[in-house]
């Protein structure tokens, strides 16, 4: 037993706080906006330059100019806002952006992230993965604890070229949540039905207590 | 001065020549200069550098000049919707530069206001500071990256009044206006020219200062991620 990608993002949407501004990225990260709590107001950042993202459209409502950083068709919130990719990133980088949610190939113990590129394959391009992890005030990082190969992603040192370093808070996986601390790596929670044994045997990085 | 033209070709008459860095507004397909694209392409200039977040898709948007092999080099932050693209990449035969979507934009933006450089923390400890000088500041690590000062700037805004004056719709705006100012000449293609006096002063996103020549035209504004959801 583990946590499916919609228990990973609800128990991501617990790190959520009233008021906040957040970037989520593509993937398990999208379905946070599933699990907002009732009477919580978060505004949801889109880095190609909307804060107060809403959600997909009726069908024949599609606009061809309102689109998330995946390039989908989304709707606009009455206290949306737009604005140019220059000022979005000025909000990014100025730390105004209050938490960052992102998928992950490797992170390391001390907190570096890896996403973005597999050397020797297509390389598809960093997107605004790297001023995310570089300017917001906490990463949080949602990902599958195992490759699909089932190694561990979570290691001493990422193998995979950098998206930051030392730029993760808090990682999530299908077997549980880890705390960037320290020394190491700390156990916050365990995904129903892990055993603390179970998540030390797949974690290569270093567990402190 | 007059900056209306009649047509997209008209409007890049005597700008264009090979080995030009041509900065491009838009994100995916959203607000691409879509008209200023094709006719750059039906002008058969070559080797050109793009600073543009995306490189279109195979048959829309810069992916038509991959098509014709006019682009030599790609200055981008994300690339992955175009396999043409990838190919040419593989094969040896395109050049991409890959930067950090907020520092693509800071570069543009940076250059329009005249700053040559800046210093920022993205990319620090990762391949993209090999090599760019280093400096700290209260503490923290910075790497300086450049201004991107282009030969043309060609973007896309949604109205424009005669004198250039722009206004962009939605999530369109993304990197018209840093790309528009950042091109020591800016082609603008609108959806609706009006008379000067009929924008409200208080409203427009790019000052006309920084548009130099000005299309109206029917516009494609194709959609590359159609998502929708039941009715309620």
């Amino acid at each position: 037993m583990a946590w499916d990608r919609n228990q990973m993002a609800a128990r991501a949407a617990k790190e959520l706080k009233d008021g906040m501004y957040v970037n989520l990225g593509i993937g398990i990260p999208t379905l946070v906006s599933n699990y907002i709590p009732e009477g919580m107001t978060v505004t949801l950042q889109s880095e190609n330059g909307m804060l107060g993202m809403g959600p997909f459209p009726y069908e024949g409502d599609e606009d061809a100019d309102l689109i998330n950083a995946g390039k989908q068709t989304i709707t606009e919130l009455p206290h949306s806002a737009y604005f140019d990719s220059a000022t979005s990133f000025a909000m990014i980088r100025g730390g105004k952006i209050a938490m960052a949610i992102l998928g992950a190939m490797e992170v390391s113990e001390t907190g570096d992230l890896a996403n973005w590129m597999i050397p020797g394959k297509l390389v598809k391009g960093m997107g605004g993965a790297m001023d995310l992890v570089a300017g917001v005030g906490r990463v949080i990082v949602v990902m599958d604890h195992a490759n699909k190969h089932g190694e561990s992603k979570v290691l001493p040192e990422c193998t995979l070229p950098l998206t930051g370093k030392g730029v993760v808070d808090l990682i999530i996986s299908n077997l549980g949540v880890l705390e960037v601390v320290e020394g190491g790596l700390k156990i916050v929670e365990l995904a129903d039905g892990v055993t603390d044994a179970e998540l030390h045997a797949a974690t290569l990085a270093k567990i402190v207590n | 001065m007059k900056k209306i033209y009649p047509n997209a070709a008209a409007a890049l008459d005597g700008l264009l020549s090979d080995g030009l860095l041509i900065a491009a507004g838009g994100f995916g397909l959203c607000g691409i200069p879509e008209l200023l694209l094709s006719a750059i392409r039906d002008s058969g200039v070559k080797n050109l550098t793009f600073a543009s977040n995306n490189a279109g898709v195979d048959d829309f948007g810069i992916g038509i000049l991959l098509q014709t092999k006019q682009v030599k080099k790609m200055i981008s932050s994300y690339v992955g919707e175009n396999a043409e693209f990838m190919r040419q990449y593989l094969a040896g035969e395109l050049e991409i530069e890959f930067n950090p979507q907020g520092t693509l934009a800071e570069r543009m933006r940076a250059a329009g206001a005249g700053i040559p450089g800046f210093y920022t923390k993205t990319g620090v400890g990762t391949v993209i500071a090999d090599g760019k000088e280093h400096k700290d500041f209260n503490g923290q690590t910075y790497i300086l990256e450049t201004g991107i000062f282009a030969d043309v700037a060609i973007i896309k805004a949604w109205k424009a009044d005669t004198t250039g004056n722009l206004i962009f719709r939605k999530t369109a705006r993304n990197f018209n206006v840093p790309a528009g100012m950042c091109g020591r000449v800016c082609v603008a293609e609108v959806e609706e020219i009006v008379p000067a006096g009929s924008l409200d002063p208080d409203t427009i996103h790019l000052p006309g200062i920084y548009v130099h020549r000005l299309i109206q035209g029917q516009h494609e504004k194709r959609i590359e991620q159609r998502t929708t959801r039941k009715t309620a």
